[in-house]
């Protein structure tokens, strides 16, 4: 397969999460769209890596792996702190950063 | 090769589609699970071994088991909330958003001047993406990334527990009431906090949860501290 098909899947999946991100409320879900974005930034990483032949491209889509993995960490982190403090796990209701 | 191409890519996208629509987080979740390991075996096709092993290890392991213990504690909420609550504007702008980034995206890949996007790629020996190899890139060219991305996992792990542990300790109604005779087992706590003692008592299984607000009260008073211990059982000869 080229490796143009690759990246046009890579930028779909991207144009989903982003989507997701803009109409979902559930801030669970909010993470899982751009857990999406990342992803499919991870598909074009290794696609233009096997484009040019080294594996420079696979070491940055890892170290995307690492920094979803925070981001997740923390992520989750938030949502389950709001929970504690009995407020709305919804993203619309939330917009004073103040606890 | 094409047809596995386009299976994989049809069930990624598939489920980032599930993702997006889906009403219930959990099934979200599962979706999304779907698509990391559909997204593994494309990662495959582009023989990248160890990423997409450690994608299946990492994300569609660990990650996602994070993910799905969040999802249970949290809940969906006990009411299902209307997917599409923002208004039809907003949806609309969204979604003409997204079709604008692809058609921006398309543009920039059709229009690209990489001629090597058209072709297979390069010529690569076998042991291109084996762990032998990314772990030598990863130990000596990208040393001092690999060290940045350790510390950053450290200071995620430290920023989640500070994030989501409890403060304060526990609530004056969590605490368990001091033994006075010193039997520790014994100390009765309030009703429905997961005791071994409710797990054995079979409640949710046999019996009904009691309600932590009705029967809290009820149950410590007819606990008393001296409650007799069950008898031993036999062991079976």
């Amino acid at each position: 397969m080229n490796v143009n098909w690759f990246l046009i899947v890579s930028a779909l999946i991207f144009c989903l999460g982003a989507v997701g991100v803009l109409v979902r409320r559930n801030p669970l879900v909010v993470l899982l769209c751009l857990e999406l974005m990342l992803n499919a930034g991870n598909l074009a990483l290794i696609g233009f890596s096997r484009m040019w032949g080294g594996t420079d491209g696979q070491i940055f889509a890892i170290v995307v792996m690492v920094v979803a993995a925070c981001e997740v960490t923390i992520g989750l982190g938030i949502v389950v702190a709001l929970f504690r403090r009995r407020l709305p796990i919804d993203v619309d209701e939330l917009r004073e950063l103040q606890g | 090769m094409a047809f596995f191409f386009f299976l994989f890519a049809i069930i990624a996208l598939a489920g980032a589609v599930g993702v997006v629509v889906l009403r219930n987080p959990f099934y979200c979740v599962l979706a999304l699970v779907v698509h990391l390991i559909a997204l593994a075996l494309l990662f495959l096709l582009l023989e990248a071994q160890f990423v997409a092993a450690a994608q299946i290890v990492v994300y569609a392991g660990a990650v996602m088991v994070l993910y799905v213990f969040v999802v249970a504690y949290v809940g969906g909420g006990d009411k299902p909330r209307p997917l599409w609550r923002a208004s039809a504007k907003q949806r609309a702008l969204a979604v003409g958003f997204g079709v604008a980034l692809f058609i921006e995206l398309a543009i920039a890949l059709l229009g690209t001047g990489l001629q090597a996007l058209s072709t297979h790629g390069a010529h690569v020996g076998l042991d291109y993406g084996s762990p032998g190899t990314i772990g030598a890139q990863l130990l000596t060219t990208y040393l001092f990334p690999f060290e940045v991305a350790s510390f950053l996992l450290l200071a995620a792990a430290v920023g989640a527990v500070a994030l989501a542990g409890r403060r304060g300790g526990l609530e004056d109604d969590d605490l368990p009431v001091a033994p006075e005779h010193g039997d520790f087992v014994a100390a009765p706590r309030s009703a429905a906090t997961g005791t071994m003692a409710e797990g054995v008592a079979g409640y949710g299984i046999t019996t009904p949860m009691p309600d932590p607000q009705q029967d809290d009260r009820e149950l410590r008073e007819t606990e008393p501290f001296e409650r007799p211990l069950p008898e031993t059982v036999e062991p079976p000869a």
